[in-house]
């Protein structure tokens, strides 16, 4: 049994280009399919992964570890989630510092480098319209951009700031 | 002492990462370029790129490498920055691992919590704006070079939000217009 789980989190692991919710449909099909927790189960747990900190397919894959072999379960899907995208950089950090200077390495990285900076930029807008973003919820987005941006506040205060002032206007809506 | 504050500085990072891989690159940043300097800003571009097309989350990548280079750039041989890469990956997950345990047991109590619920009502557009700020951190002259820059830029923008071109074949298409551009 851990060895199907690290398995299949290997594979997990290795076979999903382009960050943590690449993971998501590969992970359901395989814990679905089966028979390892019911789909409804399965949601329940991305929401709960979701609202954790941290990298959220670790998270994932640390509770479904748990749910289905407990501490050691865990133990062996992260290793699982981790290691191909582990050996995989390691390799990459070797032999780029190797090719770093050559001519042609540093061409293609001088169109890469403006190129990443459009990547994030468009799942930042995508994120914003999914979310709804209100002219009041957008103020406390663009405050936060603007502190670390701006005033190189840390992004460590923002987010503490955020989640404070988030609850208290949560919770004083509701007894209101 | 390098081998502690990398990770002390990747514990940070994975305990204070909502919002997914691009909310934590202002975080990284903020650490890893600013504070203690164990990579340029450049560099934090190009793991993000390689990130694109590598397996694996973002946070793990990044660690991965970050371990790997703030340890070499420091004089130490490769086979102590490979023990770096291995720590600072072990220290992203390792707030995670620890929260899990915790919250698994009380995984009912903690879904419905209303505090939880209510400090998402800030965290969710604070990790916006984490984003944006990544962007905007990035958007600087050690990336942005010339107006073929502003070019390249421009058209992954327009590709990527119009013509919703997949981000690998975008940083394909942007590796080779590099190479046309600067021949």
């Amino acid at each position: 049994m851990y060895w199907t789980l690290f398995l299949t989190f290997t594979r997990i692991g290795a076979f999903t280009i382009g960050g943590g919710y690449a993971m998501l449909p590969l992970i359901e099909r395989e814990v679905v399919n089966r028979g390892w927790m019911a789909k409804e189960e399965f949601v329940d747990l991305f929401a709960v992964a979701q609202s954790l900190p941290g990298i959220f397919a670790v998270n994932i894959a640390i509770f479904l570890g748990y749910k289905l072999k407990g501490v050691w379960g865990s133990l062996v899907c992260l290793l699982g989630t981790t290691l191909p995208s582990f050996l995989i950089i390691l390799a990459i950090a070797l032999f780029f510092t190797q090719v770093k200077e050559n001519v042609w390495v540093e061409k293609i990285f001088k169109g890469l480098r403006p190129a990443v900076v459009a990547l994030i930029l468009v799942p930042c807008i995508h994120t914003a319209k999914a979310v709804g973003l209100t002219w009041k919820t957008g103020i406390v987005s663009v405050v936060s951009a603007l502190l670390i941006w701006l005033l190189g506040v840390s992004p460590v205060y923002v987010i503490l700031g955020a989640a404070a002032g988030g609850m208290m206007y949560g919770l004083s809506i509701k007894k209101g | 002492m390098l081998f502690l504050h990398l990770f002390w500085v990747y514990i940070k990072i994975g305990l204070f990462n909502f919002g997914g891989g691009y909310a934590m690159l202002s975080l990284i940043q903020e650490e890893v370029v600013e504070r203690h300097g164990w990579i340029t800003m450049q560099e934090l571009t190009d793991i993000v790129a390689v990130s694109q097309m590598t397996p694996g989350p973002i946070g793990i990548n990044s660690a991965t490498y970050v371990g790997y280079m703030a340890v070499l750039n420091a004089g130490y041989p490769p086979s102590a920055a490979v023990v770096g890469s291995l720590l600072a990956t072990f220290a992203v997950c390792l707030p995670s691992f620890i929260l899990v345990s915790v919250i698994f047991y009380s995984f009912a109590r903690f879904k419905k919590s209303r505090y939880v619920e209510a400090a998402f009502l800030g965290l969710r557009p604070a990790s916006i704006g984490l984003i944006a700020a990544a962007a905007l951190l990035l958007m600087n002259h050690e990336n942005f070079i010339d107006y073929k820059s502003l070019l390249i830029f421009a058209a992954a923008f327009f590709l990527t939000w119009k013509c919703r071109v997949h981000p690998i074949l975008m940083i394909f298409l942007a590796g080779v217009a590099g190479l046309l551009l600067y021949w």
